[in-house]
């Protein structure tokens, strides 16, 4: 497969680590009041969509961007890859 | 006191090697001195500023660039790796740290590294042993990491018909014979 | 007569080979099969299954029969096509599936038999009882059934991998893939012609038509040699496509010494090529499909176009008295070309009602029956027989996404489904365009349009071809007879057959080729698929397109092993990574371990020692009876700065660290946001925004990942930067009473327990190189890990070991770290398992739930801090001259060894030299309560039972004085 790396344009995904559905950038707030359930939902409840997912790839063999990738798991195609620093920013995380 | 301590370079010897292969040399370069330099956050412009004014230049992503002293490589968002004589800045992170101050994260990297000089009229039929970087269309000054035989390593190109490839110094053994071995295949 | 005029064989030089032994002259241009061909031999190999004498069907990698086994002593390579090999001086090729010779295989008997061997038989038979498959029929069926053998050797050849980047990639270099390949090359794009023969030009080679007024061949010849004078365009011969991946990436064998007796010095065998396109063209032309009749099947009767091409091609005449069965004007070709060639030819035309009903010649063709349309038969004496029951388009590479291919009446055939693969276009034959004329123009306009989209300008000029028709009216098999008559001849599956699997039900096409094998083995059924298709269509009454037909996976042949694993064999299979005191430790006679990558010195054995025991059990006493050195750079060192580091630090450390002050360590345990313990290490505040984490050596890659995981998608906005500072710093431990002596001997500061105590760090200098100091310990002893820049690794270990010459300090390996750690009741790799929290390792108060945490909430989950939960305990036999085993699980006394009483397992057991008994870390269920408590150990595997106490797993100094020295 290839990734069109944001900054660095098509990169064979070999250079790539896979780690999954891009919803952990979601990280509930651990010392808030209902975490513990909110937590369980947050690690073992995942989409498992035939189509379009989106995904945490990481740069690990090249500039070690985590990548969000807008893949169809049933085709391959890849629709959108933006820099999850910058997905998480604007989905609101901080610090 | 006893003697000052001796060093060896990566592959392990007194002297750096050189060798002809074919087309193709390769040198092990320990001439350079390595240090990385990220800005800390929200103090991308000073850091800009301070390296302009002490000529580092700071490329674009899957660039390098060299300039009177420094040269550096692109190695991630608001990151590079600085290269410099190592005659004169051995203590390279010493010497950074005073010009960004605060405003950057610095960290000597000079002994993590083996770096190659390979220089070959036809380099690209090197490479496509080698790696997937596409070097036939990378010009002068294209630098990226990527993998060589599993190690990730930095493929800077410094002209037409010199690159460096810099690796792993504790795989340096595993490098060097990754690179002959293509060396003797391609050539 | 065999060798007749013409052809693209040069005659000038003879090239000698034997065949079983038999000595044989042929030409360069040669392939094995032409020059068997020409030397009159048609029997080449047996049959799969019945062992029925068979030769070459065909002219190109669909052949099913002639499958040999090639070279000799570690070479031999089993399966190989004789009609691929390029003949050279010196090749030596056997037959395959027979005993005890070619030309009478006792085997053959099963011929005899075949009423038993009708497809399914091996499922009905062989069914019980169960036992009996591996050990009694799998062997039986596999020597009667084999595909050749193994030389059991290694193969003394290197195989290459490599990348090559192009815009349009085109896969076959017929007249189509010429004609792009002109067009884009001309254009200025950057081009990659790949053909899996060694002469480009497709069947261009093997036939006698003209293309601008010149002969096909030459035209071809014309067109490769003003390709191969463009800089941008790279013909690669040999070189077979084998598949289509995802985002225009191709795999291609490029054979580069394949048709030498061996490759030159230095250069592969072969190369497995990874090409990147921005776009492909499948030109990969077509392959001829056979007519089924009663023993079609003999040595002698091939494909029509099979044998115009070995008379046009390789100036082989199969026979002088040929005949010619077909269903379409192209088999007419092969009767105008050999009449030329002089050749005494008889059509057969099944348009016009004439048939091939049987065929006679026990080892070889002799005659063949012929039923004419009005009815008469006759006998006609003929060497060779070409059948043509119409051409399908090699669209394989074109449904390796799942595209199905769609049926077209007009040439009786599947086409590659249009964007069955993005990027990928079809022309010519591949798609169905039969004609010269056709294959010319699609190719060049294909061309013109793909460069339109990458935005080069290119024009398409075409030479005058001719642009007949085929003429083909379907007929795939003659009913006639009880005899059979075969589909798929590699795997001997017969009209019968198919006729078997309609009768029992396996009628889906999927379903077809699993009951009988139909379109399996080496060739894929190129040959025989679509005919076996369109006799279960008949069978069913529908049509083909109703029927369906299987798809095609990579790789397009057969791709060998060598070739996947290129150079990724023996010591070369990965990267070795060598720490800083490796030059040194081999000079010593190190034993070495691999850790990951790492080779680690695991013992060092002084001479005199002669079990690893030994040497283990002195480097643990001399440590800490005076002092031990060990090289610890492997684990992994993460340099984090920025103002925001220690509260990063906070958020993926269970334990707090923002208190940590400048100049001190402090352990630190990492969880997994499931709240299993990820890693441990120890932090070390440099800097008032300066940190240096350590992690275990196995987890140093995972580890960084997690930590970049953190700031970028979790926290984007914190102040903090990271890099690797692994390979940057040699780092030597050095452990025991004597530690801080041996160290001032070399260290230029004040390092007095008052100036740095326990836990403390900072910058230092050893003889004036700059270096850093950890006051940290692993082994229990007082300790000290200090480090310098890697180039003086080297000199770092000799001066150490020169320094603690007068303390008498041993160098341990990591038998002895291992020792010791368990002394100490450390957690290792064996208890970070991945499975176990920290309250399992009995260090559940260190995770913090005053701060947010990586795995702090999911820690706290019912199940996790179940009172009767695993936790670590220390565990001793009770006789002490029992030794425990790794692994053995532990049971309540007179308890049965059954999962149900299952109380948990030994993690770790080492020989404590200072105990002198066997010792082990485990976990147990409830076990910080059960301390004295006298268990059995049971290793059912090692058929150990051992009475063992539970204990504190602190065994060694457990208040941790000697730490603090």
């Amino acid at each position: 497969m290839i990734i069109n790396h944001p900054l660095l344009g098509p990169r064979d995904s070999q250079e790539f680590v896979y780690l999954g559905d891009a919803a952990l950038i979601h990280r509930p707030d651990g010392m808030a009041e209902g975490a513990l359930d909110k937590f369980i939902d947050y690690t073992y409840l995942r989409d498992n969509p035939a189509g379009t997912h989106r995904e945490l790839w990481y740069h690990e063999q090249g500039d070690r961007s985590w990548l969000v990738v807008t893949r169809n798991t049933v085709t391959h195609e890849i629709t959108a890859v933006e820099l999850a620093r910058d997905v998480a920013r604007t989905e609101g995380r901080s610090k | 006191m006893a003697n000052p301590l001796k060093s060896l370079t990566p592959l392990g010897h007194d002297k750096p090697i050189t060798e002809i292969i074919g087309a193709v040399t390769i040198i092990e370069n320990v001439g350079t001195a390595l240090a990385s330099l990220a800005s800390r956050r929200g103090r991308e412009a000073e850091v800009a500023g301070a390296a302009q004014t002490a000529g580092i230049p700071l490329p674009g992503p899957g660039r390098s660039q060299a300039a009177a002293t420094y040269s550096a490589i692109w190695l991630g968002p608001e990151q590079w790796m600085i290269e410099a004589p190592f005659a004169t800045h051995e203590d390279i992170s010493a010497i950074l740290k005073p010009i960004f101050g605060e405003a950057a994260s610095i960290t000597e990297q000079t002994d993590a590294w083996v770096r190659f000089d390979l220089t070959a009229a036809d380099l690209p039929a090197l490479f496509e042993r080698l790696c997937n970087y596409d070097l036939g269309r990378a010009g002068v000054g294209a630098a990226t990491r990527t993998v060589i035989d599993h190690l990730g390593c930095y493929v800077v190109r410094r002209s037409d018909v010199e690159v460096s490839i810099i690796g792993p110094r504790s795989s340096a053994h595993s490098l060097h014979h990754a690179l002959t071995t293509a060396a003797k295949s391609a050539f | 007569m065999s060798r007749i005029s013409g052809g693209q064989i040069d005659r000038s030089k003879t090239l000698r080979f034997s065949f079983d032994g038999v000595s044989y002259n042929g030409h360069p241009g040669d392939t094995l099969a032409s020059a068997l061909l020409a030397n009159n031999v048609r029997l080449m190999g047996r049959s799969f299954k019945y062992h029925r004498p068979r030769g070459v069907i065909s002219a190109g990698s669909e052949e099913p029969n002639a499958i040999v086994e090639l070279r000799t002593g570690a070479r031999q390579e089993p399966n190989t096509r004789a009609t691929v090999i390029e003949l050279f001086d010196g090749l030596s090729a056997q037959s395959q599936n027979r005993w005890p010779s070619l030309k009478f295989d006792a085997m053959a008997i099963n011929d005899r038999l075949s009423p038993f061997f009708a497809a399914g038989f091996y499922y009905k038979t062989f069914m019980w009882p169960a036992a009996f498959w591996e050990k009694i029929y799998e062997p039986i069926i596999r020597r009667a059934a084999g595909l050749g053998s193994l030389s059991k050797q290694d193969d003394p050849d290197d195989y290459d991998k490599g990348f090559l980047h192009c815009d349009l990639l085109i896969i076959g270099a017929g007249p189509a893939g010429l004609s792009a390949a002109l067009t884009a090359g001309r254009a200025g794009a950057r081009v990659i012609l790949a053909d899996e023969d060694f002469c480009m030009g497709g069947r261009l080679n093997a036939e006698t038509l003209e293309i601008g007024g010149v002969a096909g061949a030459d035209w071809a010849a014309k067109t490769v040699l003003e390709l191969a004078a463009l800089p941008n365009v790279r013909l690669m011969t040999r070189t077979t496509v084998i598949g289509a991946f995802d985002h225009g990436i191709y795999g291609a064998v490029e054979r580069v010494s394949d048709h030498l007796a061996q490759p030159l010095p230095g250069k592969p065998r072969q190369i497995l090529w990874r090409i990147y396109t921005a776009r492909a063209i499948l030109a990969a032309g077509a392959t001829e499909r056979p007519i089924a009749f009663e023993n079609n099947d003999r040595p002698g009767i091939m494909l029509a176009g099979a044998l115009r091409a070995y008379a046009n091609r390789w100036g082989v005449a199969v026979g002088e008295k040929v005949a010619v069965f077909t269903n379409n004007d192209d088999g007419l070709r092969t009767v105008s070309d050999l009449k030329a060639k002089g050749l005494d030819v008889t059509l057969i035309d099944a348009r016009k009602g004439d048939e091939v009903i049987d065929s006679a010649g026990r080892l070889g063709l002799k005659s063949i029956t012929v039923r004419r349309g009005n009815g008469q038969t006759e006998t006609l004496q003929v060497s060779a027989l070409g059948v043509s029951g119409g051409w399908n388009p090699n669209l394989n590479i074109a449904s390796n996404h799942r595209g199905r291919p769609i049926w077209d009446d007009s040439i009786a055939a599947f086409l590659p489904a249009p964007e069955s693969i993005a990027g990928l276009s079809c022309v010519g034959a591949a798609a169905g365009a039969m004609s010269t004329h056709a294959a010319l123009t699609t190719g060049a306009e294909q061309a013109v349009a793909i460069l339109a989209d990458l935005g080069i300008k290119a024009s398409a000029d075409v030479p005058k071809a001719e642009d007949a028709p085929l003429n083909l009216s379907p007929a795939w098999y003659v009913h006639s007879g009880k005899g059979r008559a075969w589909v798929d001849q590699q795997n001997d599956v017969t009209v019968k057959d198919v006729k078997l699997a309609k009768q029992e039900g396996f009628v889906s096409v999927e379903h077809l080729k699993r009951y009988t094998t139909l379109g399996m083995a080496t060739d894929q059924g190129k040959t025989g698929n679509v005919l076996g298709l369109a006799v279960m269509a008949e069978l069913t009454g529908k049509t083909i397109p109703q029927t369906g037909t299987t798809i095609y996976r990579p790789p397009y042949t057969p791709v060998a092993m060598g070739a996947l694993g290129g150079r990724a064999r023996g010591h070369d299979f990965k990267p070795t990574r060598h720490a800083p005191s490796h030059k040194w430790a081999t000079e010593q006679g190190a034993i070495f371990v691999e850790v990951g990558y790492w080779l680690r010195a695991q013992w060092l054995p002084r001479p005199g020692e002669t079990t690893w025991r030994q040497s283990v059990d002195r480097e643990v006493l001399q440590t800490r009876k005076s002092a031990g050195i060990c090289d610890v750079t492997t684990l992994g060192k993460i340099d984090i700065q920025g103002t925001d580091a220690g509260l990063f630090l906070d958020r993926v450390y269970a334990n707090t660290f923002g208190s940590l002050a400048v100049g001190k360590v402090r352990y630190g345990l990492m969880l997994r946001e499931d709240g299993m313990v990820m890693d441990d290490g120890t932090t070390a505040r440099m800097g008032q925004n300066e940190y240096v984490m350590t992690t275990t050596t196995a987890n140093a890659v995972p580890v960084f990942r997690h930590l970049e995981y953190c700031r970028q998608v979790l926290w984007p906005d914190l102040d903090v930067q990271l890099i690797s500072t692994t390979e940057a710093w040699a780092q030597y431990s050095v452990a025991g009473p004597n530690a801080r002596k041996l160290l001032e001997k070399l260290v230029d500061q004040d390092i007095s327990d008052a100036a740095f105590p326990y836990m403390a760090c900072g910058n230092i200098t050893v003889q004036g190189t700059r270096a850093r100091l950890f006051r940290i310990s692993f082994s229990g002893e007082r300790a000290y890990e200090i480090a310098v820049p890697t180039r003086y690794g080297d000199a770092m270990i000799r001066a150490l070991v020169e320094a603690g010459r007068e303390f008498d300090a041993v160098v341990y390996g990591t038998e002895a770290l291992g020792v010791m750690r368990v002394e100490k009741g450390h957690v290792a790799g064996n208890e970070l398992n991945g499975q176990s929290s920290a309250l399992n390792m009995g260090l559940g108060k260190m995770v913090s739930r005053k701060k947010d945490s990586i795995g702090m909430v999911l820690s706290q989950r019912e199940g996790m801090t179940a009172p009767n939960g695993y936790r670590l305990v220390g565990v001793k036999p009770v006789n002490p001259s029992d030794a425990l085993t790794a692994g053995a699980h532990f049971l309540a006394k007179g308890a049965e060894a059954v999962a149900a009483n299952d109380g948990g397992w030994l993690t770790s057991v080492v020989y404590s030299p200072h105990l002198g008994h066997s010792i082990g870390l485990g976990y147990l269920k409830s076990g910080d309560n059960r301390k004295g408590e006298r268990m059995r150990s049971v290793n059912l595997l090692a058929k150990t039972d051992v009475e063992v106490e539970i204990i504190s797993p602190h065994f060694f100094d457990p208040e941790g004085e000697r730490l603090r020295g």
